[in-house]
C-alpha cells in the first residue's frame, strides 16, 4: 500500500514525490555531466599538442564556455540539488519535501532551460563564445546573437535554483521530526540548509546581472559599456559577487557527504560536530566578502586590493578547521575503504590541496603572476572535480542500497575510483605547472614549451572521460542486476534512512514521524 | 594473470615516458623568478608559501596515512570513542591563523610595492585591441602596433601540413616594445574594444586592458634582454594569438632607437606620401592588396573571403565588397563600432588600404573590374568624397 506509485511517463512528468525528482535531478545532472565532459573533450584534444588540428579558435572559445555553463549549472549543482531531494526528507524523518509542486517545477525548467542554452549551437554565429564568466563588453557588444539564449537560459536556471532553495529550507524549518533538533541534524542537512541562503542570496544577484546584459544589449543602456558612462569593470563586481558564493555552493553540500561517510568508515562519530556546522556557516558568511579576489589586476584601489586578500587567506581557517575534523574522525577509528570511503578519503585529500593553491591564489602579489593562468584551471578543477564530484560519486555509492535496494559490485567500484583517481591527477596536476610556466588560460594554441604537460593532461582527460562511462555502466548493473542490500547496508552508517527505514526506502516514507531522542 | 601483467607493464612504460616527460621539463615545472626586483620577492613569496602547504600537507595527509595504516580494522577493531575537544579545536584554530599572518606579512609590503607607480622616469601607453597591442611612447613622440609575426602556416595544422615551428612561436612579434633598462618605466594600459591583459612574466607585471579606462603600472628592468609575455583575459577569437614582447636595451641603444625610429618615421611619410601620389595599376594593387589582406583581415574574413557565417560577414560576393565603392572605403578606414572590425586608416598606408580595397573587390570571383588608388583614400579621408 505505501510502496503504490504511478507509473508510465506521466509518473515522472507529473511526480511531486521528492525521490521521484531527486532521482530525475541526479539523472539529469549526469546527462549534463556528459555532455559538458564530451566539451572537454575536444577541447583537450585540440590542446594535445601545438598547433590548431581540429576546430577554428572562435569554435575552441564555445567549447570553453559551454563547458564551464553545463557542468557548473547543469551538472555540479543539479546533482546536489538532487542529492538534498533524496536524502533531506529521509534524514529528518520527514514524508516530502515541503512543497512538493514548486519542488516538480524547479526540476523541469531545467531540461528547458539547458535545450534553449544548446540549441544556441545551432544559430548563425554559435553558441556563446565568451568565458563562463561572460564578461562585459566581450558578452555584450561583442556576443554572438546566441547570447539572448543564454541570458533566458541562465534566468530559467536561477529561478528553478532559487525554488529548490526555497523548498529545502521550508523542509528544513518545518518538517523535522519531534526532537529533531537543529543541531542533532546530520551534518549534510546542516551544510544544504546553509547552501539554500546562499542561493538565495546570489542567484537574484546573478539574474540582475543578465537583465543588464539584457537591456545594455538590445535597450540602449549603458551599465557595462564607457562609452554610455557604464562600467566593464562594474560588471566583474556584480558577477563575482554572485560567483564567489557559487563556488561554496558546489562544494558545501559535497562537505555534508563526506561528513556523513567518513564517520560511518571511521565506525566513530564525527570529531567536532558543532565545530563542523560553525566553519560551514562562516565559510558561507565569509564568501560574501571575498569576491575581488577574483580581479586583482583590474586596476583596484590598494586598499582593496588588502582587504579582498586578507578576508581571503582568512577562509583558509574554517575551511582548515573542518579538514582536521575529518581527519580527527579518522583517528583511532576503525577503518575499512569500501568505494564511497576511498571516494571521500580522496575528497579530502583533492580538497585540500585545492585548498593551497586557493590560500596561494588569494596572496595579491604572487597572483598577478598566477592570475588567468593554467594555474587557476589547476586550482579550481581540484575542488570541483575531486572536490564536489568526487563528493556526489561518493554519495551515490553510499545511499545506492538505500535508494534502490540494490548493491553495486564493490571491485568494479573501487576499480572506478582508482581510475577516477589516477586520471583525474594526471589531468590536472601538470595545469599546476603548465600555469607557472606562463600559459594562459583559454588558448587553442600555446608554445612548444608548454607541450609536454598539455599531452599529459590530454591523456589524463580521455581517460577520465571513458572512466566515467565505466561509472554509468556500474551504476546501471547495479539497478538491474546488483545483490539485495541490506536495511543497513554499512554497518557504521548513523542516521533515520539507515536505522527507521528499509531498503530500498519505501516510495512513501514517514507517514508518522519516527521518534528521535 | 597475463592481462594483469600487461596491464602492470603499460602502468610501468607511461610512468616512465611521464618521467622522461618531466625531466625534460625541469625548466618549465615552476615559476621563473624573472629579472626585476619585484618579480623575484614575488617568486620567493610564492616558494615560500609553496613549502609552508609542504609542511601542513606533510602533518595533515601524514595523520591521515597513519590512520589508514594503523587504524584500520584489520589492526584497531574497536574504534575510540571521543568526539570533540573544545582545546584541539582552539589549537587547530589558533594555528593556521598565525600561518596566515606570517604569509601575509610580507605579502602586504610586496603588494605596497607593486602598486607604487610614482616618479616615474618615463611613460608608454598601451592599447589592446583585438587581437594586437599599440604602445605609444609619451615622451619620446613614438607609436605602433605590435602584432603576432608567427605565419598563419605555422599554426594552421588542420591537414597536418604546418610548417616548422621556431623556438618563439606565437610569442614573437613584428615589432617589439623597447624600453630602457635601469629606468621606472609607467605603463598606461587601457584598451580600444573589450578587456585584454598585459602580461609579462619576467617582470612580473599583468594589468588588465579596460576599455574606457587607464590603468597604471610598472617596471624597472636592471638587465637586457627579451621578455615574452601574452594576453590574459579572454578577448575573443584570437586571444591566444596576442603576444607580448619587451625587449630591455641599454639606455644609449634605447635613445639610438628612438632617433632611429624618428628617421624611419619621416621616411615612411615620405614614402607613403610618394606611394599615395603615384598612379597605381591593377596588377600592382592585387600584389600589395592581397599581402595585405593575407597579413590584417584573413584571420576573421578567412584567405578565400568566407568569412565565418555570424561572427565574421563573408567578404566573396558581401554587398560592401561588390557595392558603392565609398562605403567600402568607410568600412576599412573607419571601422565598424561595436564589431571586431577596427579603423584600418591607423594601422594602415593610404596604399595599403586602397590596394586592399581594391584585392576585396576583384578576388574570389568578385568581378567589379574597380580599382581604387591611394588618392581616392586621400580624398576620402579628407571628407571630400
Amino acid at each position: 500500500m505505501s510502496d503504490h506509485h504511478p507509473t508510465g511517463i506521466t509518473r515522472w512528468l507529473y511526480t511531486t514525490n521528492h525521490k521521484d525528482i531527486g532521482s530525475m535531478y541526479l539523472w539529469f545532472s549526469f546527462i549534463m555531466f556528459l555532455v559538458g565532459g564530451a566539451m572537454a573533450m575536444v577541447i583537450r584534444a585540440e590542446l594535445y599538442q601545438p598547433g590548431l588540428q581540429f576546430v577554428e579558435p572562435n569554435f575552441f572559445n564555445q567549447m570553453t564556455t559551454m563547458h564551464g555553463l553545463i557542468m557548473v549549472f547543469g551538472a555540479v549543482m543539479p546533482s546536489m540539488v538532487g542529492l538534498a531531494n533524496w536524502l533531506i526528507p529521509m534524514m529528518i524523518g520527514a514524508p516530502d519535501m515541503a512543497l512538493p509542486r514548486m519542488n516538480n517545477w524547479s526540476f523541469w525548467i531545467l531540461p528547458f532551460a539547458f535545450t534553449l542554452l544548446l540549441l544556441s549551437f545551432t544559430m548563425e554565429g554559435g553558441a556563446p563564445n565568451f568565458g563562463w564568466t561572460f564578461y562585459a563588453p566581450l558578452s555584450t557588444t561583442y556576443g554572438p546573437a546566441s547570447t539572448d539564449f543564454f541570458i533566458l537560459g541562465v534566468h530559467m536556471m536561477g529561478i528553478s535554483s532559487i525554488m529548490g532553495a526555497i523548498n529545502v529550507i521550508v523542509t528544513v524549518f518545518n518538517m523535522r521530526a519531534p526532537g529533531m533538533t537543529l543541531m542533532k541534524m546530520p551534518l549534510f542537512v546542516w551544510t544544504w540548509l546553509i547552501t539554500a541562503f546562499l542561493l538565495i542570496m546570489v542567484m537574484p544577484v546573478l539574474a540582475g546581472t543578465v537583465t543588464m546584459m539584457l537591456t545594455d544589449r538590445h535597450f540602449g543602456t549603458s551599465f557595462f559599456d564607457a562609452a554610455g558612462g557604464g562600467d566593464p569593470v562594474m560588471f566583474q563586481h556584480i558577477f563575482w559577487f554572485f560567483g564567489h558564493p557559487e563556488v561554496y555552493i558546489m562544494i558545501l553540500p559535497a562537505f555534508g557527504v563526506v561528513s556523513e561517510i567518513i564517520p560511518a568508515f571511521s565506525r566513530k562519530k564525527l570529531f567536532g560536530y558543532s565545530s563542523m556546522v560553525y566553519a560551514t556557516a562562516s565559510i558561507a558568511l565569509l564568501s560574501f566578502i571575498v569576491w575581488a579576489h577574483h580581479m586583482f589586476t583590474v586596476g583596484m584601489p590598494l586598499a582593496g586590493e588588502l582587504f579582498f586578500m586578507i578576508a581571503t587567506m582568512l577562509i583558509a581557517v574554517p575551511t582548515g578547521v573542518k579538514v582536521f575534523n575529518w581527519v580527527a574522525t579518522m583517528w583511532q577509528g576503525s577503518l575499512t575503504f569500501e568505494t564511497p570511503m576511498l571516494f571521500s578519503i580522496a575528497f579530502v585529500i583533492l580538497f585540500t590541496i585545492g585548498g593551497f593553491s586557493g590560500v596561494m591564489l588569494a596572496m595579491a602579489p604572487v597572483d598577478f603572476q598566477y592570475h588567468d593562468t593554467y594555474f587557476v584551471v589547476a586550482h579550481f578543477h581540484y575542488v570541483l572535480f575531486p572536490g564536489a564530484i568526487f563528493g556526489t560519486t561518493a554519495a551515490v555509492y553510499y545511499w545506492l542500497p538505500k535508494w534502490t535496494g540494490k548493491m553495486y559490485n564493490e571491485k568494479v567500484g573501487k576499480i572506478h575510483f582508482w581510475l577516477s583517481m589516477i586520471f583525474v591527477n594526471l589531468t590536472f596536476f601538470p595545469m599546476h605547472f603548465s600555469g607557472l610556466a606562463g600559459m594562459p588560460r583559454r588558448i587553442p594554441d600555446y608554445n612548444m614549451m608548454f607541450a609536454d604537460f598539455n599531452m599529459w593532461a590530454s591523456i589524463g582527460a580521455f581517460g577520465l572521460g571513458l572512466t566515467q562511462i565505466f561509472f554509468l555502466v556500474t551504476i546501471v548493473m547495479a539497478i538491474r542486476g546488483g545483490k539485495k542490500s541490506e536495511e543497513k547496508q554499512w554497518d557504521g552508517a548513523t542516521g533515520l534512512e539507515w536505522d527507521a527505514l528499509p531498503s530500498p526506502a519505501p516510495y512513501h516514507t514517514f507517514s508518522t514521524p519516527p521518534k528521535v531522542d | 594473470m597475463a592481462i594483469r601483467r600487461k596491464l602492470i607493464a603499460g602502468i610501468a612504460s607511461l610512468l616512465s615516458v611521464m618521467l622522461s616527460g618531466v625531466v625534460q621539463a625541469t625548466s618549465e615545472l615552476n615559476m621563473r623568478p624573472g629579472v626585476t626586483e619585484t618579480s623575484i620577492e614575488a617568486y620567493n613569496l610564492h616558494m615560500m608559501v609553496i613549502w609552508v602547504m609542504v609542511g601542513i600537507s606533510v602533518v595533515v595527509f601524514g595523520a591521515m596515512f597513519y590512520s589508514f595504516i594503523f587504524h584500520r580494522k584489520s589492526k584497531h577493531p574497536t574504534p575510540a570513542t571521543f568526539s570533540h575537544s573544545t582545546m584541539v579545536e582552539a589549537i587547530w584554530t589558533a594555528i593556521p591563523i598565525l600561518i596566515l599572518i606570517f604569509l601575509t606579512i610580507p605579502a602586504v609590503s610586496l603588494l605596497i610595492k607593486m602598486e607604487d607607480a610614482s616618479k616615474p622616469e618615463m611613460s608608454i601607453q598601451v592599447t589592446g585591441s583585438q587581437w594586437k597591442w599599440h604602445y605609444k611612447y609619451l615622451e619620446d613622440d613614438i607609436e605602433f602596433f605590435s602584432n603576432l609575426s608567427t605565419p598563419r602556416e605555422q599554426y594552421e595544422d588542420y591537414n597536418s601540413d604546418a610548417k616548422a615551428r621556431g623556438e618563439n612561436y606565437l610569442l614573437e612579434v613584428d615589432n617589439e616594445l623597447i624600453i630602457p633598462i635601469n629606468t621606472k618605466v609607467r605603463f598606461l594600459v587601457t584598451a580600444d574594444d573589450v578587456i585584454h591583459s598585459w602580461w609579462v612574466p619576467d617582470l612580473a607585471v599583468k594589468k588588465d586592458a579596460i576599455p574606457g579606462f587607464i590603468n597604471e603600472t610598472w617596471t624597472n628592468v636592471p638587465t637586457p634582454g627579451t621578455y615574452r609575455g601574452q594576453c590574459t583575459e579572454l578577448c575573443g577569437k584570437d586571444h591566444g594569438f596576442m603576444p607580448v614582447v619587451v625587449k630591455a636595451v641599454s639606455k644609449a641603444d634605447y635613445a639610438k632607437w628612438v632617433a632611429d625610429k624618428n628617421a624611419e618615421r619621416v621616411a615612411a611619410e615620405k614614402a607613403a606620401a610618394a606611394a599615395a601620389a603615384a598612379s597605381w595599376d591593377m596588377d600592382k594593387l592585387m600584389v600589395l592588396g592581397k599581402k595585405t589582406y593575407d597579413e590584417k583581415c584573413a584571420s576573421c574574413h578567412k584567405v578565400d573571403g568566407s568569412g565565418i557565417a555570424g561572427a565574421f560577414p563573408a567578404l566573396k560576393g558581401s554587398a560592401v565588397a561588390t557595392g558603392p565603392i565609398v562605403e567600402h572605403m568607410n568600412i576599412v578606414v573607419n571601422g565598424k563600432q561595436g564589431t571586431s572590425m577596427a579603423a584600418y586608416s591607423k594601422q594602415l598606408t593610404d596604399a595599403e588600404m586602397a590596394a586592399v580595397i581594391t584585392y576585396e573587390r576583384n578576388a574570389w570571383g568578385n568581378s567589379t573590374g574597380d580599382t581604387v588608388q591611394p588618392a581616392d583614400i586621400q580624398a576620402f579621408k579628407a571628407g571630400k568624397q
